[in-house]
């Protein structure tokens, strides 16, 4: 096998692992947002869903229960935003800053009170978190050339909330294009008005739909602490949050196109972390930095205009009340 | 807003409303504290007498508040030009850059030439980190929030690359420049006290606070007293208005997102030069989010950035002496303060309005008929 | 107002033997606040009829409709629905008692097509496709029956008002409304539009249905309704049979006392040519052109009225000729001097009081003094050194509100908190007030209560002979006709005719409304 091709395998591979809380979150990200309401609080629930399943799991030594600790604190905080953006009409914006801030300090306070190990929970054993799972056939396909690698390599091994995020993609499309639910959520996010005349509750349909935003993002901070690490650390998210909002403007709030956002973004992550220090033919050393800086740089010039354009729902942002 | 749902006396509006919102936030940190398995009250006595029990930690409040002036004048003034301005972070840190360059490169200049470019370097730094998103949202529409959110990070990749590759002082591990000359450093209250024969306990509170007020006092005059914080107010309130009354909506972001990364950028100056007397990673420290928390709690006047700056100087100060005589009470608790200070007293900033406007709405005159 | 006038039996509307009243309101009363917007209400309306509730802007017509429809709910009072008492507390019980409504401002998705706006609220089960099949072989029965033809797969922002009110009223009967309440939708039609959809409207009354029309205009409950009600500030005034009733008996009802339908002015003296305007094309904020090639002038001392219905690019021709939107092509002069050597700020001796004036004209959350230096912030006078002279601001805006009898008379008050009619003062008084020697008016007297329109009148007319250029941008025929000198008619874009004011023919500026030219006619 050539080392290209072995090189190919890893890349893939680590793209798919960096991949999979960017596509949950931005799969969250898109039904609050398409609802009307900007949620910058994605960091924020993911951060605090990787704190409560990593400290439900060490202490009930299970996974599920670490994943379900995870997924209720997440549409807690969700509930919350809801509280202040949708019932009391606050800046949605501000409220979203609130719950990230929140959270980066009550984890780490949390967790020092409570296990008293500075900042972070206790390391996992295998039964209390998610570990890969080779997937049928895997050694037995692997000889096949090209395929077989590809196969046991990228696409076997990972932990089960990997391929749960990769079902949620085609489920959240179905969901948002071919259901009842999904024409009233992109009818509240453009003109909730619209929604209100026609009898449906447009509280009721952003409370419901920030509820899914909790749900998926639970389950993305949970892979961060219970899945991918053993263990809850200060800040273990470091941004990912905003990547994913990154990714979701940058596929112009649709799922699949912002999927491929996600993934473009997880691959530069992967190759920054394969290339540090390794000159390249021609660019020499790219410093890392500058391939960390590329999605944020990738955004603002979408968002420029420079590379397409994105159009967000009419109506997000703005807190709904009845013309006077 | 406030009018639609009945106006409000003005003390009820800037004094008991704030005043209740953030009685709500220390309950729900105090629900914590009892979650954490301390007592509340107790946590609190210690908290105010590390903030306020003795002369060093008044000094360190007052220190802590600096930072939180400039950085809440920063998100105000943007505010005032519609402009909600996230990137306070990366602008205070692009402006310890222009500090850097000026003390780093200048350095042996006297001191009454270095420490004004200092201070131009960290408002031009600073102000020019903003100006981008500003430019970006007047003339390409592009919404500033993320803008901001986006070069907060550009900004963190960036110092990063150049204080690891570029200005790291040679032979040594930690990503820091060498130590500034002594010309830039600003002087100490202390010291300046003792100029004076005054004896005052040594803290790096330093004459940057003195800096932040005659900012607080020009930023009020510009915005309430001037022609150009009429047009700049103008532009917040209204865009169409604005180009109705013949101001440009676009000049007016411009200008208030420079001034506002200006005033961010200034930050600098009392973390650089009048306390760490070098440029090192992540000095902004976050900082830059909680001039959001105190802009929103001072409602965007100076007067109040002012006191609610000192409130979290407060929490910063009284937070450390606190983790040490509670040890289950760690530092990240002050954090958990401020997020929850900018949840009641932003987000649900409206909660307490209704049952306030039965209590003290006095009835619009002549209010509009709705059709 | 006299208890008789309130009786739902006054002006008795015989309601049809075999079934009970559509709808019938007892004691329907709503505050918003301090305002009292439905004060004990009655009213019945019979099955089967067109039934107009007109008033004055801000009488109370559309809070009443919008409790109907369950958008508001009644501090007090019962609905009762073909004899039927019912509770409506939310929008969706009003569809479930049969009823439906046609917003002012249509409710619809604009990327959403025809047949998902259509759908929204109605879907027919949890996955969009078996709905969606079944409503397409109903929409088909219901466009053929009422003549409400609609391609069914457009984007809504792709069609046409007029097609989009279609889609409003067959979203209505979809959802099997039987009574259907339509707010003011005229507004943006043209008389021969309007009187097409009052064809369809008599179409479903003939079909059994019961049909609601809202609205200001006189002429359209004359041509659309068997029965009209009054509304004034709030109280249901009185009831008539339309065939038995006059304009004249039900403008005076409205307002209270006789009406002036004229304003009194002398003929116009026209001077020297103000404003020049040649060959000039517009783009809306969309790009699209909206001002195609006009070409007129305004003289001193005289009033030139734009008439057209709304949206025939009257709105973005007065803003270019306020310097505030770009002009594509083609020239505006000022007193000889061009409007674009202006730049961003306000041309010298420029007074405009734009259309609408809570999105431009003042600043809600400033005070009446600041809102008095709008537009003319730069002046010498208003700053020294760049620095505000606020007490001659407030001594200014205290003058202004005396002689224009803005009330309260507070400076400081909020701008959001005076009435609509005190608002305009406000603007005027400011626009006026400034010496202009060209003024631009855009529909001055919209949602201004009686009283402060005729006083608008007389300051225009003032103006006039004053010697200062005005041009009136109205979607009022009756108010161009009354105030202009010189009539000039918009359609899409272009002038269809220019006619003298005064004794312009109703029916002629229709028609050029419309786009229906004489060598076309």
């Amino acid at each position: 096998m050539s080392d290209l091709f072995l090189l190919a395998l890893q890349l893939s591979d680590s793209t798919i692992r960096l991949a999979t809380p960017l596509v949950l979150a931005a799969m969250a990200g898109l039904f609050c947002e398409r609802s009307g309401v900007v949620d910058i609080a994605l960091e924020g629930k993911m951060l605090g869903a990787a704190f409560a399943a990593a400290s439900a799991a060490a202490v009930t030594n299970s996974a599920l229960v670490g994943l379900g600790a995870g997924i209720l604190f997440a549409m807690a905080l969700a509930m919350v935003h809801g509280f202040a953006c949708i019932t009391n009409r606050g800046d949605q914006v501000v409220s979203g800053m609130a719950l990230n801030i929140v959270v980066a300090g009550l984890g780490p306070t949390l967790a020092d009170a409570w296990f008293g190990q500075a900042g972070r929970t206790p390391l996992l054993g295998d039964s209390a978190r998610f570990t890969g799972i080779d997937l049928p056939l895997a050694e037995t396909l692997r000889p096949i050339p090209v395929l077989g690698p590809i196969y046991a390599e990228v696409i076997s091994g990972h932990n089960i909330l990997v391929y749960v995020a990769a079902l949620a993609v085609p489920a959240v499309a179905w969901v948002v294009y071919r259901t009842r639910f999904g024409l009233r959520l992109r009818a509240v996010g453009e003109n909730p008005s619209a929604v209100d005349t026609a009898g449906i509750s447009v509280t009721a349909m952003r409370y419901k739909a920030l509820l899914v935003t909790g749900l998926l993002c639970g389950i993305a901070g949970s892979y961060f602490s219970i899945a991918h690490s053993a263990s809850f650390i200060r800040d273990m998210t470091a941004g990912k949050g905003y990547l994913a909002l990154a990714a979701l403007i940058f596929g112009k709030w649709r799922p699949v196109p912002a999927v491929m956002a996600c993934l473009l973004f997880a691959f530069a992550d992967a190759v920054q972390v394969r290339l540090q220090g390794v000159p390249l033919p021609l660019l020499g050393t790219i410093p890392t930095q500058a391939i960390q800086a590329l999605p944020y740089l990738a955004t603002v010039l979408l968002l420029a205009g420079f590379v397409g354009r994105a159009v967000a729902p009419k109506a997000i942002g703005i807190p709904y009340v009845k013309e006077r | 807003m406030a009018g639609a749902r009945g106006e409000l006396p003005a003390w009820v509006n800037l004094g008991l409303l704030p005043l209740l919102n953030l009685t709500a936030a220390f309950l729900v940190a105090g629900a914590i504290v009892l979650l954490l398995g301390e007592s509340p009250p107790e946590a609190l006595k210690l908290l105010i007498q590390g903030a306020f029990g003795y002369e060093e930690a008044i000094g360190y409040t007052l220190y802590y508040a600096t930072n939180f002036i400039f950085t809440g004048l920063a998100v105000a003034i943007a505010f005032h030009g519609g402009l909600f301005n996230i990137g306070g972070e990366g602008q205070a840190y692009l402006g310890g850059l222009g500090v850097a360059l000026v003390a780093l490169y200048l350095g042996h200049w006297p001191a009454v030439v270095v420490l004004p470019l200092a201070i131009l370097g960290a408002a031009l730094f600073g102000g020019i980190w903003a100006l981008i998103p500003g430019w970006l949202q007047a003339r390409r529409g592009s919404h500033i929030v993320i803008t901001t959110i986006m070069f907060n990070f550009l900004a963190a990749a960036l110092m990063t690359y150049l204080l690891v590759n570029v200005l790291i002082k040679p032979g040594q591990q930690a990503p820091e420049t060498r130590t500034f000359a002594e010309t830039a450093w600003l002087p100490q209250i202390h010291a300046m006290a003792a100029w004076f024969g005054l004896d005052v306990a040594a803290s790096p509170l330093n004459a940057a606070f003195l800096i932040a007020l005659v900012c607080c006092g020009l930023v009020w005059l510009f915005i309430w007293r001037t022609r150009w914080g009429y047009e700049l107010r103008v532009v917040g309130q209204n865009e169409a208005a604005a180009v109705y009354g013949g101001i440009s909506p676009a000049r007016q972001i411009m200008i208030a997102m420079s001034l506002s990364g200006a005033l961010a950028g200034m930050m600098a100056l009392n973390e650089l030069l009048g306390a760490q007397h070098r440029l090192l990673l992540g000095f902004t420290g976050g900082y830059g989010f909680v001039g959001i928390a105190v802009a929103l709690m001072g409602r965007n006047h100076p007067v109040g950035i002012v006191l609610a700056a000192i409130l979290f100087g407060a929490l910063y100060q009284g937070g450390s002496d606190l983790s040490f005589d509670m040890p289950t009470i760690s530092r990240d608790m002050v954090v958990v303060i401020q997020g929850l200070v900018i949840l009641f007293a932003g987000a649900l900033e409206h909660m307490f309005r209704p049952a306030l406007a039965a209590l003290f709405a006095r009835p619009a005159a002549g209010a509009a008929v709705p059709p | 107002m006299a208890a008789s006038a309130a009786d739902p039996r006054a002006g008795l509307l015989t309601p049809l033997a075999d079934r009970p009243p559509a709808i019938a309101l007892s004691g329907i009363d709503k505050r918003f606040g301090p305002v009292h917007a439905n004060k004990a209400i009655e009213l019945a309306i019979p099955a089967g009829t067109i039934h107009g509730i007109i008033g004055e802007n801000g009488a109370g017509k559309s809070t009443l409709m919008n409790i109907l429809y369950g958008y508001y709910t009644a501090d007090r009072g019962e609905i009762r629905i073909d004899g039927q008492p019912v509770k409506i507390a939310s929008t969706q019980d009003a569809i479930a008692a049969g009823i439906g409504m046609v917003h002012q401002h249509f409710m619809l998705v604009e990327p959403f097509t025809v047949l998902e706006n259509v759908l929204l609220g109605a879907e027919g089960g949890f996955t969009l496709k078996a709905g969606m099949a079944k409503a397409r072989a109903e929409l088909a029965a219901l466009e053929r029956d009422y003549g409400l033809e609609v391609d069914l797969d457009a984007r809504i922002a792709d069609l046409p008002v007029g097609i989009q009110q279609r889609v409003e009223i067959l979203k209505a009967l979809f959802r099997g409304a039987r009574i259907l309440i339509l707010d003011e939708p005229t507004g943006v039609l043209t008389p021969q539009e309007a009187d097409h959809l009052f064809r369809i409207l008599r179409h479903l009354r003939d079909q059994g249905r019961t049909v609601v029309l809202i609205t200001h205009k006189l002429r359209e409950i004359m041509a659309a309704t068997d029965n009209v009600s009054v509304m004034r500030q709030g109280a249901m005034v009185a009831h008539r049979r339309t065939a038995e009733t006059t304009r004249e008996e039900l403008a005076e009802l409205m307002v209270g006392r006789k009406v002036l339908l004229r304003v009194e002015k002398a003929p116009a003296k026209p001077g020297r040519t103000v404003l020049e305007v040649k060959d000039l094309v517009v783009r809306d904020a969309n790009g699209v052109v909206r001002v195609k090639g006009v070409s007129f002038d305004v003289r001193a001392g005289e009033i030139v009225g734009i008439a057209g219905v709304a949206g025939n690019g009257q709105s973005e021709l007065l803003e270019a000729l306020a310097g505030i939107r770009p002009i594509e092509r083609g020239t505006v002069t000022i007193n000889g001097q061009p409007l674009a050597s202006f730049g961003l700020s306000r041309p010298t001796g420029l007074g405009h009081v734009p259309e609408d004036r809570l999105r431009m004209g003042l600043l809600r959350h400033f005070s009446a003094s600041e809102n008095a230096i709008l537009g003319y912030q730069d002046r010498p006078g208003y700053s020294h050194h760049g620095f505000l002279d606020l007490a001659g601001i407030v001594r200014l805006c205290r003058g202004w509100m005396r002689s224009y009898d803005v009330r309260p008379e507070n400076t400081e008050l909020q701008a959001q908190s005076f009435s609509g009619g005190n608002q305009q003062k406000l603007v005027l008084a400011r626009e006026l007030e400034h010496d202009p020697g060209l003024l631009l008016v855009g529909q001055p007297t919209r949602g201004v209560d009686i009283g402060a329109i005729e006083f608008i009148h007389k300051r225009l007319i003032a103006m006039r002979d004053a010697g200062k250029a005005v041009l009136l941008v109205s979607v009022e025929l009756d108010e161009i006709r009354s105030l202009a000198d010189r009539i000039l008619v918009m359609f899409d874009g272009a002038f269809t005719g220019e006619l003298p004011g005064g004794e312009a023919e109703e029916r002629r500026i229709g028609l050029l409304m419309a786009g229906i030219t004489e060598a076309a006619a």
